[in-house]
Protein backbone atom coordinates (compact mmCIF):
# COMPACT_ATOMS: atom_id res chain seq x y z
CA UNK A 1 0.00 0.00 0.00
CA UNK A 2 2.90 2.34 0.85
CA UNK A 3 4.24 2.33 -2.70
CA UNK A 4 0.87 3.20 -4.25
CA UNK A 5 -0.20 6.80 -4.70
CA UNK A 6 -3.81 8.02 -4.87
CA UNK A 7 -3.94 7.97 -8.68
CA UNK A 8 -2.51 4.47 -8.93
CA UNK A 9 -4.92 3.17 -6.31
CA UNK A 10 -7.95 4.81 -7.98
CA UNK A 11 -6.95 3.28 -11.31
CA UNK A 12 -6.50 -0.12 -9.69
CA UNK A 13 -9.93 0.08 -7.98
CA UNK A 14 -11.56 1.13 -11.25
CA UNK A 15 -10.65 -2.18 -12.88
CA UNK A 16 -12.04 -4.12 -9.88
CA UNK A 17 -15.55 -2.71 -10.39
CA UNK A 18 -17.76 -4.87 -12.59
CA UNK A 19 -18.71 -2.96 -15.75
CA UNK A 20 -22.39 -2.12 -16.22
CA UNK A 21 -24.09 -4.40 -18.73
CA UNK A 22 -24.61 -1.61 -21.29
CA UNK A 23 -26.14 -3.69 -24.11
CA UNK A 24 -28.65 -5.39 -21.79
CA UNK A 25 -29.48 -2.07 -20.06
CA UNK A 26 -30.09 -0.33 -23.40
CA UNK A 27 -32.28 -3.16 -24.67
CA UNK A 28 -34.41 -3.16 -21.48
CA UNK A 29 -34.61 0.65 -21.47
CA UNK A 30 -35.80 0.49 -25.12
CA UNK A 31 -38.42 -2.15 -24.36
CA UNK A 32 -39.74 -0.61 -21.11
CA UNK A 33 -39.65 2.99 -22.43
CA UNK A 34 -41.18 1.82 -25.70
CA UNK A 35 -44.00 -0.02 -23.94
CA UNK A 36 -44.82 3.06 -21.86
CA UNK A 37 -44.95 5.16 -25.03
CA UNK A 38 -47.09 2.58 -26.86
CA UNK A 39 -49.45 2.59 -23.91
CA UNK A 40 -49.58 6.40 -24.08
CA UNK A 41 -50.37 6.16 -27.79
CA UNK A 42 -53.23 3.75 -27.07
CA UNK A 43 -54.67 6.19 -24.52
CA UNK A 44 -54.27 9.01 -27.07
CA UNK A 45 -56.08 7.00 -29.77
CA UNK A 46 -58.94 6.15 -27.42
CA UNK A 47 -59.30 9.81 -26.42
CA UNK A 48 -59.36 11.01 -30.04
CA UNK A 49 -61.98 8.36 -30.81
CA UNK A 50 -64.12 10.14 -28.24
CA UNK A 51 -63.82 13.21 -30.43
CA UNK A 52 -61.29 15.24 -28.39
CA UNK A 53 -59.13 17.68 -30.37
CA UNK A 54 -55.35 17.33 -30.60
CA UNK A 55 -54.58 19.66 -27.68
CA UNK A 56 -57.06 17.97 -25.36
CA UNK A 57 -55.80 14.50 -26.35
CA UNK A 58 -52.22 15.53 -25.41
CA UNK A 59 -53.35 16.95 -22.05
CA UNK A 60 -55.61 13.98 -21.31
CA UNK A 61 -52.90 11.43 -22.15
CA UNK A 62 -50.38 13.20 -19.88
CA UNK A 63 -52.86 13.38 -17.03
CA UNK A 64 -53.65 9.67 -17.25
CA UNK A 65 -49.97 8.65 -17.52
CA UNK A 66 -48.97 10.87 -14.58
CA UNK A 67 -51.79 9.36 -12.53
CA UNK A 68 -50.69 5.82 -13.41
CA UNK A 69 -47.04 6.61 -12.59
CA UNK A 70 -48.07 8.00 -9.20
CA UNK A 71 -50.48 5.13 -8.56
CA UNK A 72 -47.90 2.46 -9.35
CA UNK A 73 -45.39 4.28 -7.12
CA UNK A 74 -47.91 4.17 -4.29
CA UNK A 75 -48.45 0.45 -4.84
CA UNK A 76 -44.69 -0.13 -4.70
CA UNK A 77 -44.49 -1.31 -8.30
CA UNK A 78 -42.79 1.56 -10.13
CA UNK A 79 -39.43 1.11 -8.40
CA UNK A 80 -39.38 -2.45 -9.74
CA UNK A 81 -40.16 -1.19 -13.26
CA UNK A 82 -37.36 1.37 -12.80
CA UNK A 83 -34.90 -1.31 -11.73
CA UNK A 84 -35.46 -3.19 -14.98
CA UNK A 85 -36.09 -0.30 -17.33
CA UNK A 86 -33.57 2.28 -16.07
CA UNK A 87 -33.78 5.41 -18.20
CA UNK A 88 -36.63 3.80 -20.14
CA UNK A 89 -38.74 4.08 -16.99
CA UNK A 90 -37.25 7.38 -15.74
CA UNK A 91 -37.56 9.58 -18.83
CA UNK A 92 -41.26 9.17 -19.76
CA UNK A 93 -43.70 11.33 -17.81
CA UNK A 94 -44.55 8.34 -15.57
CA UNK A 95 -40.96 8.50 -14.27
CA UNK A 96 -41.41 12.16 -13.49
CA UNK A 97 -44.49 11.29 -11.42
CA UNK A 98 -42.47 8.60 -9.65
CA UNK A 99 -39.70 11.08 -8.80
CA UNK A 100 -42.23 13.40 -7.10
CA UNK A 101 -44.48 10.86 -5.40
CA UNK A 102 -41.69 8.68 -3.96
CA UNK A 103 -40.09 11.42 -1.80
CA UNK A 104 -43.55 12.73 -0.88
CA UNK A 105 -44.40 9.27 0.51
CA UNK A 106 -41.03 8.76 2.13
CA UNK A 107 -40.95 12.07 4.01
CA UNK A 108 -44.55 12.05 5.27
CA UNK A 109 -43.14 11.12 8.70
CA UNK A 110 -41.58 14.59 8.93
CA UNK A 111 -45.02 16.22 8.54
CA UNK A 112 -46.98 17.74 5.68
CA UNK A 113 -45.05 21.03 5.53
CA UNK A 114 -41.38 20.22 6.20
CA UNK A 115 -41.77 16.61 5.07
CA UNK A 116 -44.10 16.06 2.12
CA UNK A 117 -44.20 19.60 0.71
CA UNK A 118 -40.57 20.56 1.11
CA UNK A 119 -39.03 17.18 0.13
CA UNK A 120 -41.43 16.47 -2.75
CA UNK A 121 -39.19 18.17 -5.31
CA UNK A 122 -35.91 16.74 -4.01
CA UNK A 123 -35.34 14.75 -7.19
CA UNK A 124 -37.63 16.53 -9.68
CA UNK A 125 -36.60 20.03 -8.56
CA UNK A 126 -33.39 20.23 -10.62
CA UNK A 127 -35.29 18.96 -13.70
CA UNK A 128 -37.89 21.71 -13.25
CA UNK A 129 -35.32 24.46 -12.61
CA UNK A 130 -33.17 23.65 -15.63
CA UNK A 131 -36.12 22.64 -17.82
CA UNK A 132 -37.97 25.89 -17.22
CA UNK A 133 -34.69 27.86 -17.24
CA UNK A 134 -33.55 26.52 -20.60
CA UNK A 135 -37.01 27.04 -22.15
CA UNK A 136 -36.81 30.72 -21.14
CA UNK A 137 -33.42 31.04 -22.82
CA UNK A 138 -34.67 29.31 -25.98
CA UNK A 139 -37.72 31.63 -25.91
CA UNK A 140 -35.54 34.74 -25.74
CA UNK A 141 -33.31 33.47 -28.57
CA UNK A 142 -36.39 32.71 -30.65
CA UNK A 143 -37.74 36.21 -30.06
CA UNK A 144 -34.41 37.84 -31.06
CA UNK A 145 -33.92 35.64 -34.13
CA UNK A 146 -37.48 36.04 -35.44
CA UNK A 147 -37.44 39.84 -34.89
CA UNK A 148 -34.06 40.04 -36.62
CA UNK A 149 -35.39 37.95 -39.51
CA UNK B 1 4.21 4.74 31.41
CA UNK B 2 1.83 2.91 29.13
CA UNK B 3 2.77 -0.66 30.04
CA UNK B 4 0.11 -2.33 27.93
CA UNK B 5 1.13 -0.78 24.61
CA UNK B 6 3.00 -2.87 22.09
CA UNK B 7 4.23 -1.47 18.81
CA UNK B 8 2.75 1.75 17.53
CA UNK B 9 -1.01 1.14 17.43
CA UNK B 10 -1.75 -1.93 19.53
CA UNK B 11 -2.68 -2.56 23.14
CA UNK B 12 -2.18 -5.99 24.74
CA UNK B 13 -4.78 -6.39 27.44
CA UNK B 14 -3.23 -7.82 30.60
CA UNK B 15 -6.60 -8.56 32.23
CA UNK B 16 -8.50 -9.58 29.09
CA UNK B 17 -12.24 -8.99 29.47
CA UNK B 18 -14.50 -11.93 28.77
CA UNK B 19 -17.43 -11.80 26.41
CA UNK B 20 -20.16 -13.23 28.63
CA UNK B 21 -23.08 -12.86 26.27
CA UNK B 22 -24.20 -11.40 22.96
CA UNK B 23 -27.43 -10.68 21.13
CA UNK B 24 -28.29 -10.14 17.50
CA UNK B 25 -31.54 -9.00 15.92
CA UNK B 26 -31.96 -8.80 12.15
CA UNK B 27 -34.52 -7.76 9.57
CA UNK B 28 -36.46 -10.10 7.26
CA UNK B 29 -33.93 -10.01 4.39
CA UNK B 30 -30.96 -10.84 6.65
CA UNK B 31 -33.14 -13.58 8.14
CA UNK B 32 -33.32 -15.22 4.73
CA UNK B 33 -29.55 -15.07 4.23
CA UNK B 34 -26.93 -17.79 4.72
CA UNK B 35 -26.40 -16.94 8.44
CA UNK B 36 -30.07 -17.06 9.43
CA UNK B 37 -29.61 -19.84 11.99
CA UNK B 38 -27.19 -17.77 14.04
CA UNK B 39 -29.42 -14.78 14.85
CA UNK B 40 -31.39 -14.52 18.10
CA UNK B 41 -34.36 -12.64 16.64
CA UNK B 42 -35.48 -12.32 13.02
CA UNK B 43 -38.11 -9.63 12.38
CA UNK B 44 -41.03 -10.30 10.10
CA UNK B 45 -41.61 -6.61 9.48
CA UNK B 46 -38.75 -4.12 9.45
CA UNK B 47 -40.92 -1.35 10.95
CA UNK B 48 -41.38 -3.57 14.02
CA UNK B 49 -44.65 -1.88 15.02
CA UNK B 50 -43.08 1.61 15.00
CA UNK B 51 -44.31 4.49 12.89
CA UNK B 52 -40.94 5.31 11.29
CA UNK B 53 -37.78 3.44 10.26
CA UNK B 54 -35.71 5.61 12.59
CA UNK B 55 -37.86 4.60 15.56
CA UNK B 56 -37.64 1.00 14.44
CA UNK B 57 -33.83 1.21 14.40
CA UNK B 58 -33.74 2.68 17.92
CA UNK B 59 -35.97 -0.18 19.08
CA UNK B 60 -33.69 -2.70 17.34
CA UNK B 61 -30.70 -1.40 19.26
CA UNK B 62 -32.53 -1.13 22.58
CA UNK B 63 -33.91 -4.66 22.32
CA UNK B 64 -30.53 -6.08 21.28
CA UNK B 65 -28.88 -4.47 24.32
CA UNK B 66 -31.63 -5.70 26.66
CA UNK B 67 -31.45 -9.20 25.21
CA UNK B 68 -27.66 -9.35 25.59
CA UNK B 69 -27.93 -8.23 29.23
CA UNK B 70 -30.71 -10.76 29.84
CA UNK B 71 -28.66 -13.53 28.18
CA UNK B 72 -25.94 -12.80 30.76
CA UNK B 73 -28.49 -13.11 33.63
CA UNK B 74 -27.92 -9.49 34.52
CA UNK B 75 -30.14 -6.43 34.69
CA UNK B 76 -29.39 -3.03 33.11
CA UNK B 77 -28.54 -1.45 36.50
CA UNK B 78 -25.61 -3.85 36.86
CA UNK B 79 -24.01 -2.52 33.66
CA UNK B 80 -21.54 0.30 34.30
CA UNK B 81 -21.10 1.67 30.78
CA UNK B 82 -22.81 1.48 27.44
CA UNK B 83 -20.74 2.16 24.31
CA UNK B 84 -22.82 2.48 21.19
CA UNK B 85 -23.27 4.26 17.90
CA UNK B 86 -25.03 4.10 14.56
CA UNK B 87 -25.14 5.70 11.10
CA UNK B 88 -27.90 8.26 11.45
CA UNK B 89 -27.33 11.97 11.94
CA UNK B 90 -26.30 12.73 15.54
CA UNK B 91 -26.41 8.95 16.22
CA UNK B 92 -30.03 9.23 17.29
CA UNK B 93 -30.78 5.48 17.26
CA UNK B 94 -28.16 5.03 19.99
CA UNK B 95 -29.25 8.07 22.00
CA UNK B 96 -32.89 7.04 21.96
CA UNK B 97 -32.01 3.43 22.81
CA UNK B 98 -29.85 4.63 25.72
CA UNK B 99 -32.69 6.90 26.90
CA UNK B 100 -34.71 3.79 27.74
CA UNK B 101 -31.90 1.94 29.49
CA UNK B 102 -30.51 4.28 32.17
CA UNK B 103 -26.93 3.03 31.76
CA UNK B 104 -24.02 5.56 31.78
CA UNK B 105 -23.60 6.09 28.04
CA UNK B 106 -20.76 6.94 25.65
CA UNK B 107 -22.07 7.67 22.15
CA UNK B 108 -19.63 6.77 19.38
CA UNK B 109 -19.46 7.57 15.69
CA UNK B 110 -17.24 5.30 13.66
CA UNK B 111 -19.76 4.66 10.88
CA UNK B 112 -19.65 0.95 10.08
CA UNK B 113 -16.51 0.47 12.22
CA UNK B 114 -18.55 1.14 15.37
CA UNK B 115 -18.72 -2.52 16.48
CA UNK B 116 -14.96 -2.80 16.95
CA UNK B 117 -14.64 0.81 18.09
CA UNK B 118 -17.08 0.06 20.93
CA UNK B 119 -15.45 -3.31 21.68
CA UNK B 120 -11.99 -1.63 21.74
CA UNK B 121 -13.05 1.07 24.19
CA UNK B 122 -15.19 -1.26 26.28
CA UNK B 123 -12.36 -3.81 26.53
CA UNK B 124 -9.80 -1.17 27.54
CA UNK B 125 -12.14 0.26 30.20
CA UNK B 126 -12.68 -3.19 31.72
CA UNK B 127 -9.01 -4.15 31.42
CA UNK B 128 -8.00 -0.90 33.09
CA UNK B 129 -10.18 -1.63 36.09
CA UNK B 130 -12.66 1.18 35.46
CA UNK B 131 -15.65 -1.13 35.17
CA UNK B 132 -16.61 -4.78 35.63
CA UNK B 133 -19.50 -4.99 33.18
CA UNK B 134 -19.99 -2.97 30.01
CA UNK B 135 -22.14 -3.32 26.92
CA UNK B 136 -20.93 -2.54 23.38
CA UNK B 137 -23.58 -2.17 20.71
CA UNK B 138 -24.45 -0.79 17.30
CA UNK B 139 -27.24 -0.88 14.74
CA UNK B 140 -28.18 0.05 11.21
CA UNK B 141 -31.40 -0.10 9.21
CA UNK B 142 -31.64 -0.38 5.44
CA UNK B 143 -34.58 2.00 5.13
CA UNK B 144 -33.37 4.70 7.52
CA UNK B 145 -29.94 4.66 5.85
CA UNK B 146 -31.40 4.79 2.33
CA UNK B 147 -33.42 7.90 3.08
CA UNK B 148 -30.48 9.66 4.71
CA UNK B 149 -27.78 8.72 2.20
CA UNK B 150 -29.55 7.78 -1.04
CA UNK B 151 -32.97 7.86 -2.71
CA UNK B 152 -36.53 7.33 -1.45
CA UNK B 153 -37.44 3.63 -1.29
CA UNK B 154 -40.11 3.82 -4.00
CA UNK B 155 -37.92 5.79 -6.44
CA UNK B 156 -37.15 3.70 -9.50
CA UNK B 157 -33.36 4.08 -9.58
CA UNK B 158 -30.87 1.42 -10.63
CA UNK B 159 -28.12 0.47 -8.19
CA UNK B 160 -24.57 0.13 -9.52
CA UNK B 161 -22.87 -3.28 -9.22
CA UNK B 162 -20.38 -1.84 -6.72
CA UNK B 163 -23.13 -0.68 -4.36
CA UNK B 164 -23.80 -2.46 -1.08
CA UNK B 165 -26.94 -3.26 0.85
CA UNK B 166 -27.24 -1.72 4.33
CA UNK B 167 -27.96 -4.43 6.86
CA UNK B 168 -31.07 -4.06 9.02
CA UNK B 169 -29.86 -5.32 12.34
CA UNK B 170 -28.42 -4.62 15.75
CA UNK B 171 -25.88 -6.47 17.83
CA UNK B 172 -24.79 -6.12 21.44
CA UNK B 173 -21.94 -7.66 23.43
CA UNK B 174 -21.60 -7.82 27.23
CA UNK B 175 -17.97 -7.65 28.43
CA UNK B 176 -17.04 -8.64 31.95
CA UNK B 177 -13.89 -8.58 34.05
CA UNK B 178 -14.60 -12.21 34.96
CA UNK B 179 -15.83 -15.04 32.79
CA UNK B 180 -14.78 -18.10 30.88
CA UNK B 181 -14.25 -16.47 27.51
CA UNK B 182 -13.98 -15.84 24.69
CA UNK B 183 -11.67 -12.98 25.65
CA UNK B 184 -10.63 -9.77 23.96
CA UNK B 185 -6.84 -9.90 24.08
CA UNK B 186 -5.53 -7.26 21.65
CA UNK B 187 -6.85 -3.95 20.40
CA UNK B 188 -5.35 -2.32 17.30
CA UNK B 189 -6.73 1.14 16.63
CA UNK B 190 -6.72 2.27 13.03
CA UNK B 191 -5.61 5.50 11.37
CA UNK B 192 -7.71 7.20 8.70
CA UNK B 193 -6.73 6.18 5.18
CA UNK B 194 -7.97 8.22 2.25
CA UNK B 195 -6.88 7.47 -1.29
CA UNK B 196 -9.11 10.10 -2.82
CA UNK B 197 -12.07 7.90 -3.80
CA UNK B 198 -15.27 9.96 -4.15
CA UNK B 199 -17.80 7.33 -5.24
CA UNK B 200 -20.25 6.68 -2.39
CA UNK B 201 -21.43 3.65 -4.35
CA UNK B 202 -18.07 2.00 -3.90
CA UNK B 203 -17.49 1.86 -0.15
CA UNK B 204 -15.46 -1.33 -0.31
CA UNK B 205 -12.82 0.38 -2.45
CA UNK B 206 -12.75 3.43 -0.17
CA UNK B 207 -12.39 1.42 3.05
CA UNK B 208 -10.05 -1.37 1.93
CA UNK B 209 -6.84 0.70 2.44
CA UNK B 210 -7.81 1.33 6.09
CA UNK B 211 -8.36 -2.40 6.69
CA UNK B 212 -5.06 -3.23 4.96
CA UNK B 213 -3.21 -0.67 7.07
CA UNK B 214 -4.75 -1.80 10.38
CA UNK B 215 -4.26 -5.54 9.72
CA UNK B 216 -0.63 -5.08 8.60
CA UNK B 217 0.05 -2.87 11.61
CA UNK B 218 -1.54 -5.48 13.89
CA UNK B 219 0.85 -8.13 12.56
CA UNK B 220 3.86 -5.81 12.94
CA UNK B 221 2.91 -4.75 16.48
CA UNK B 222 2.09 -8.23 17.80
CA UNK B 223 4.51 -10.32 15.77
CA UNK B 224 1.65 -12.57 14.68
CA UNK B 225 1.16 -13.93 11.19
CA UNK B 226 -2.04 -14.65 9.29
CA UNK B 227 -1.65 -18.38 10.19
CA UNK B 228 -1.99 -17.53 13.88
CA UNK B 229 -5.66 -16.83 13.30
CA UNK B 230 -8.53 -19.22 12.56
CA UNK B 231 -10.38 -16.36 10.95
CA UNK B 232 -9.59 -12.80 9.93
CA UNK B 233 -12.80 -10.99 9.08
CA UNK B 234 -13.40 -7.40 8.00
CA UNK B 235 -16.65 -5.52 8.60
CA UNK B 236 -18.22 -4.52 5.31
CA UNK B 237 -15.71 -4.38 2.47
CA UNK B 238 -18.03 -6.70 0.50
CA UNK B 239 -16.87 -8.50 -2.64
CA UNK B 240 -14.91 -5.66 -4.27
CA UNK B 241 -13.16 -4.57 -1.07
CA UNK B 242 -12.40 -8.18 -0.16
CA UNK B 243 -10.69 -8.81 -3.46
CA UNK B 244 -8.67 -5.57 -3.14
CA UNK B 245 -7.60 -6.51 0.38
CA UNK B 246 -6.48 -10.01 -0.63
CA UNK B 247 -4.49 -8.61 -3.57
CA UNK B 248 -2.73 -5.83 -1.74
CA UNK B 249 -2.03 -7.82 1.44
CA UNK B 250 -0.36 -10.44 -0.74
CA UNK B 251 1.80 -7.72 -2.29
CA UNK B 252 2.71 -6.64 1.25
CA UNK B 253 3.82 -10.22 1.99
CA UNK B 254 0.78 -11.54 3.87
CA UNK B 255 -1.17 -14.39 2.31
CA UNK B 256 -4.72 -14.22 3.68
CA UNK B 257 -6.34 -16.41 1.05
CA UNK B 258 -6.94 -19.33 3.46
CA UNK B 259 -8.59 -17.69 6.46
CA UNK B 260 -9.89 -14.29 5.43
CA UNK B 261 -13.43 -13.21 4.64
CA UNK B 262 -15.73 -10.25 5.13
CA UNK B 263 -18.97 -9.86 7.12
CA UNK B 264 -20.58 -8.14 4.11
CA UNK B 265 -19.80 -11.20 1.99
CA UNK B 266 -21.05 -13.68 4.62
CA UNK B 267 -24.39 -12.09 5.47
CA UNK B 268 -26.15 -12.20 2.09
CA UNK B 269 -26.25 -14.50 -0.88
CA UNK B 270 -25.46 -11.72 -3.36
CA UNK B 271 -26.81 -13.57 -6.37
CA UNK B 272 -30.07 -14.86 -4.88
CA UNK B 273 -30.76 -11.82 -2.72
CA UNK B 274 -29.74 -9.20 -5.33
CA UNK B 275 -27.47 -7.34 -2.92
CA UNK B 276 -24.82 -6.51 -5.56
CA UNK B 277 -21.40 -6.29 -3.82
CA UNK B 278 -22.73 -7.39 -0.41
CA UNK B 279 -23.82 -6.08 2.97
CA UNK B 280 -22.76 -2.90 4.73
CA UNK B 281 -23.72 -0.74 7.70
CA UNK B 282 -22.85 -0.83 11.39
CA UNK B 283 -25.26 -3.72 11.80
CA UNK B 284 -23.32 -5.87 9.33
CA UNK B 285 -20.25 -6.49 11.49
CA UNK B 286 -22.48 -6.33 14.60
CA UNK B 287 -24.80 -9.20 13.72
CA UNK B 288 -22.13 -11.33 12.02
CA UNK B 289 -19.92 -11.02 15.10
CA UNK B 290 -22.59 -11.31 17.80
CA UNK B 291 -24.43 -14.02 15.90
CA UNK B 292 -22.14 -16.15 13.77
CA UNK B 293 -18.60 -15.59 15.10
CA UNK B 294 -19.45 -15.62 18.81
CA UNK B 295 -21.52 -18.78 18.53
CA UNK B 296 -18.86 -20.55 16.48
CA UNK B 297 -16.26 -19.57 19.10
CA UNK B 298 -18.38 -20.88 21.96
CA UNK B 299 -18.77 -24.16 20.07
CA UNK B 300 -15.00 -24.27 19.65
CA UNK B 301 -15.09 -24.26 15.84
CA UNK B 302 -13.15 -20.99 15.88
CA UNK B 303 -10.61 -20.27 18.59
CA UNK B 304 -8.84 -17.12 17.50
CA UNK B 305 -10.46 -14.41 15.43
CA UNK B 306 -9.30 -10.99 14.26
CA UNK B 307 -12.39 -8.84 13.81
CA UNK B 308 -11.73 -5.69 11.79
CA UNK B 309 -14.84 -3.52 11.36
CA UNK B 310 -14.43 -0.89 8.66
CA UNK B 311 -16.04 2.54 8.38
CA UNK B 312 -16.42 5.25 5.75
CA UNK B 313 -16.44 8.59 7.53
CA UNK B 314 -18.10 10.76 4.90
CA UNK B 315 -21.53 12.40 4.97
CA UNK B 316 -24.06 13.13 2.24
CA UNK B 317 -22.99 16.80 2.46
CA UNK B 318 -19.25 16.07 2.16
CA UNK B 319 -19.88 13.93 -0.94
CA UNK B 320 -21.83 16.77 -2.63
CA UNK B 321 -18.90 19.08 -1.86
CA UNK B 322 -16.55 16.70 -3.74
CA UNK B 323 -14.70 15.59 -0.62
CA UNK B 324 -13.17 12.14 -0.82
CA UNK B 325 -14.16 9.29 1.53
CA UNK B 326 -11.96 8.80 4.62
CA UNK B 327 -11.76 5.13 5.63
CA UNK B 328 -11.12 3.71 9.10
CA UNK B 329 -10.68 0.21 10.48
CA UNK B 330 -10.26 -0.99 14.06
CA UNK B 331 -9.15 -4.51 14.94
CA UNK B 332 -9.76 -6.61 18.04
CA UNK B 333 -8.39 -10.08 18.70
CA UNK B 334 -10.88 -12.48 20.24
CA UNK B 335 -9.37 -15.57 21.83
CA UNK B 336 -10.90 -18.64 23.42
CA UNK B 337 -7.74 -19.07 25.49
CA UNK B 338 -5.69 -16.51 27.35
CA UNK B 339 -1.93 -16.95 27.28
Amino acid sequence: MENMNNKEYQKYVEQKIPKPTYAKNMLFAFIVGGLICVFGQIIGNILSNYGLNKEKVAAGTSIILVFLGAFLTGLGVYDKIGKIGGAGAAIPITGFANSIVSPAMEFKKEGFIFGVASKMFNIAGPVLVYGVGSSVIVGILYLILTKGG
Amino acid sequence: MALKRIGTQTVKLSNPPSIISTASIVGPKEGEGPLKDYFDVILEDDLWGQDSFEKSEAKLQEEAIKLAIQNADLSPNQIEYLFSGDLLNQITSSGYAARQLAIPYFGLYGACSTMTESLSLGAMIVDGGFADKVVCATSSHFSSAERQFRFPLEYGAQRPFSSQWTVTGAGATVLSSTGKGPYITYVTTGKIQDYGLVDANNMGGAMAPAAIDTISQHFKDTGYNPEDYDLIITGDLASIGKSILLDLMKKAGYDLSKNYTDCGVKIFDNVKQDTHAGGSGCGCAAVVFNGYIYKEMVKGNLNRVLLVATGALHSSTSILQDESIPGIAHAVTIDNMVF
